[in-house]
């Protein structure tokens, strides 16, 4: 028991006190920043592993961006990361970056449905499922709710059962088996309830995109309430992501 | 000679690849296996040609370095005697070429869907119809558990036949994460696309298989892989194991309600993987292997942080290890749980930590040596119980070996001198093979290129493969209540399995 106090002791503090600001360490690649200057546009559309670039204008669709940072390693001066981490919108065009334009990702307020702040504003129990996820996504969900960055301190939680949860949140690209558990698993959540898609292979299917082993129909016949881009999704990405969807700005 | 001698990540013209008939390839496979317990399959597989099936199988002797490997060409619509029904380690190998390519055994004793791949041969059979073992009795009953499941992880099904609280038996039911890897590796010929899949096969082991895919490319092009990539690669992956050694020691204190060490294991690993987002700006390390070149070197800035990083890591690491040792709410469900016998061990093939938790001395860093591994001494950790108890002990002892590994590593960066890629086109009509010791266990890839140079196969082989079964022998007899910390204490991969 002792001991056991002690190495209680030992840790000192580790959460984030607030993890809406906290920097994060070394390089990460968080919302990237297109500038004007004029480059070779075919090479950079053919370095992208997914197809998230376009040009005519230049863009980068964050939801099919695996973040690999290889476009920014051979233009430097033309795209940029910045080491932003809020990198959640609820409406899917809103995930694409054009060039010239440097603004925070949000949310669009008016898409938010008025049961989400109502109902889930102070609790939100979320069942996880994993969808043919590579298994990084769901390391970092769970370090959501680690002693670091403690999503619990906002009610924000994974539950067991879709009975117990107020929505789902989907990491993977859907594949054809995990097709029908994903309905299965929805139609059991008790309504009011909502969608979130966490990470590139959820939002677009990343490098999957298009495979014949996947069936994505389940996200057409739903509303979507969250995307969250990452690859995998940050917890910082995902824990801010999901407040600004359930609670309102403070003024 | 009917077979040829391979090394690790040797390229040799496909021609070179003796073809035997399969009663021979068959008594010859076997034959190198059957009392060697030196010996596994580290991969055997079927191609398409000309509307036959070839089928290549890759033994591995672990004491003389070699791979052996040989070929055979079969007929889809003929019968064959099984490799299983001779050495059990065949025995998935076997079902996923029956799956694939609907080639019949008259003697194997257990021929189920392996994943339901999308381009099985047989598309009656569906997930949702897996032909599960079942015992007609009033007194047993039966327990399914997902595929979906209560934590935060990959989908699969468990069926336990339960008497009582005791499992008499369990089947795993594997393919929900099904994607289509292999096939999309030979659709998608951009490199960076092809590296982005292999990050993908596991996201939890995204150095050992990238790492796995570009050793396999670069010889495949004949490019001699440079020392500061090889550097970069090899201090990675040990980073890899002690994050996701300490992530699992977390997981298993959780599955016995050990609150404390749950907490301090799970906070321990986030400075490691913040190293990696230090050094490449990816937490799960996405983006930091790449096939030729060295996009993110290894700076002595980065040596001084990660020193930093260990020195802090060390003692609170071994403080909380101890004190778990010690407990003995923790050792009564370690010690004696899960047990897979030394027999079991060896007659299944398993690999990794797996193998190494009944005195199977299995490592690819030792047995085929890749990257700096060839200059290394290295000294697998080996364990005799084949318990729970057993494969956390591993779990331990390799965080702190890997600790003193990359102490050794770091005392010489090596300067970086391969930004760029300059890779030639893959040698046609080339075979290769490689293999890596991931913190799960061997780890191997396979190419075949045809006579332009372009993929013709793509083969990718995870250690889940051969280890899934081995937790459904370790949960015999025990207690339903033990499974989670069985499961933990292998942590399989779930999408490494089913591609």
């Amino acid at each position: 028991m002792i001991s056991n106090i002690k190495i209680l002791y030992h840790q000192g503090k580790q959460f984030i006190p607030d993890v809406t600001t906290v920097e994060v360490p070394g390089i990460f690649r968080g919302r990237p920043i297109i500038s004007v200057n004029k480059i070779d546009e075919n090479l950079l559309r053919e370095l992208c592993p997914t197809e998230a670039i376009a040009t005519n204008p230049v863009s980068i669709d964050l939801g099919k961006c695996t973040f690999c940072g290889a476009c920014a390693a051979k233009f430097p001066d033309k795209i940029s990361f910045t080491k932003e981490y809020k990198l959640s919108v609820n409406k899917r065009e809103d995930l694409i970056i054009y060039e010239g334009v440097d603004k925070p990702l949000v949310l669009d307020e008016n898409r938010i449905r008025k049961e989400i702040r109502s109902m889930f504003g102070g609790s939100l129990k979320l069942r996880q499922i994993s969808a043919a996820g590579d298994n990084s996504c769901e390391w970092e969900l769970n370090a959501a709710g680690n002693v670091n960055f403690d999503m619990g301190r906002f009610g924000i939680e994974f539950v067991a059962s879709p009975r117990h949860a107020d929505g789902i949140v989907i990491t993977g690209p859907i594949s054809e088996n995990m097709a029908e558990p994903t309905q299965i698993c929805y139609d059991a959540t008790p309504d009011p309830k909502i969608i979130i898609l966490a990470g590139t292979d959820a939002i677009s299917g990343g490098i999957f995109s298009g495979a014949p082993a996947l069936n994505r129909s389940f996200l057409d016949k739903y509303p979507i309430d969250l995307y969250i881009a990452g690859n995998p999704v940050h917890p910082l990405a995902f824990i801010n992501g999901v407040l600004a969807l359930i609670r309102k700005k403070k003024k | 000679m009917n077979y040829i001698t391979l090394f690790n990540q040797q390229t040799v013209p496909v021609a070179s690849i003796p073809e035997i008939n399969y009663f021979e390839f068959l008594e010859l496979n076997t034959g190198f296996i059957r009392g060697h317990k030196e010996r596994h399959c580290v991969n055997y597989f079927g191609c398409i040609e000309n509307e036959k099936v070839k089928l290549y199988c890759c033994i591995a002797d672990d004491l003389t370095h070699e791979i052996f490997v040989s070929s055979s060409i079969v007929k889809t619509s003929s019968i064959y005697a099984s490799f299983t029904s001779r050495c059990l380690c065949f025995e998935k190998f076997e079902r996923e070429i029956h799956e694939n390519f609907g080639i019949k055994y008259n003697d194997h004793p257990w021929l189920k869907p392996v994943r339901y791949a999308h381009n099985r041969s047989d598309k009656n059979k569906t997930i949702a119809n897996y032909p599960f073992y079942s015992i007609d009795s009033e007194e047993l009953h039966e327990v399914g558990v997902g595929p979906i499941h209560a934590g935060i992880i990959e989908p699969g099904h468990f069926r336990f036949l339960c008497n009582g609280e005791q499992i008499l038996h369990l089947e795993i039911q594997l393919g929900f994460q099904h994607r289509g890897i292999e096939s999309l590796f030979l659709e998608k010929k951009k490199i960076n696309q092809r590296a982005t899949l292999a990050e993908n096969i596991a996201g939890d082991t995204v150095i050992g298989h990238t790492s796995a895919f570009s050793y396999l490319w670069e010889s495949l092009c004949g490019f001699n892989t440079t020392n500061d990539i090889a550097f970069a690669r090899t201090l990675a992956l040990e980073i890899e194991r002690i994050a996701i050694h300490t992530g699992d020691l977390s997981a298993v204190c959780t599955d016995i309600a050990y609150q404390l060490g749950s907490s301090v294991f799970g906070r321990l690993r986030t400075p490691v993987i913040n190293f990696f987002q230090e050094w490449c700006g990816n937490r799960l390390s996405k983006s930091l292997v790449r096939p030729g070149c060295n996009l993110f070197p290894f700076t002595p800035t980065l040596a001084i942080r990660l020193t930093d990083i260990l020195n802090a890591f060390e003692p609170d690491f071994t403080e909380m290890v101890t004190e778990l040792f010690k407990l003995p709410s923790a050792l009564s469900r370690f010690e004696r749980t899960g047990v897979v016998s030394q027999e079991d061990v060896l007659s299944l093939g398993t690999v990794g930590p797996s193998a190494r938790m009944n005195a199977l001395n299995r490592d690819i860093r030792l047995s085929h040596p890749f990257g700096l591994w060839k200059n290394i001494k290295h000294d697998p950790i080996i364990k005799h119980h084949g318990d729970v108890y057993s494969r956390v002990q591993i779990r331990k002892e390799e965080v702190i070996q890997s600790i003193q590994y990359i102490r050794t590593l770091i005392e010489n960066i090596p300067e970086c001198t391969t930004y760029e890629n300059v890779l030639e086109k893959p040698k046609p009509d080339s075979f290769v093979i490689s293999l890596i010791e991931g913190w799960r266990g061997e780890i191997c890839h396979c190419a075949i290129t045809d006579s332009l140079g372009e993929l013709k196969m793509y083969k990718i082989k995870d250690p889940s493969f051969h280890n899934w079964l081995a937790l459904a022998l370790a949960v015999r007899n025990n207690e339903i209540s033990d499974f989670p910390i069985c499961n933990k204490s292998f942590n399989l991969s779930y999408c490494g399995h089913d591609l």
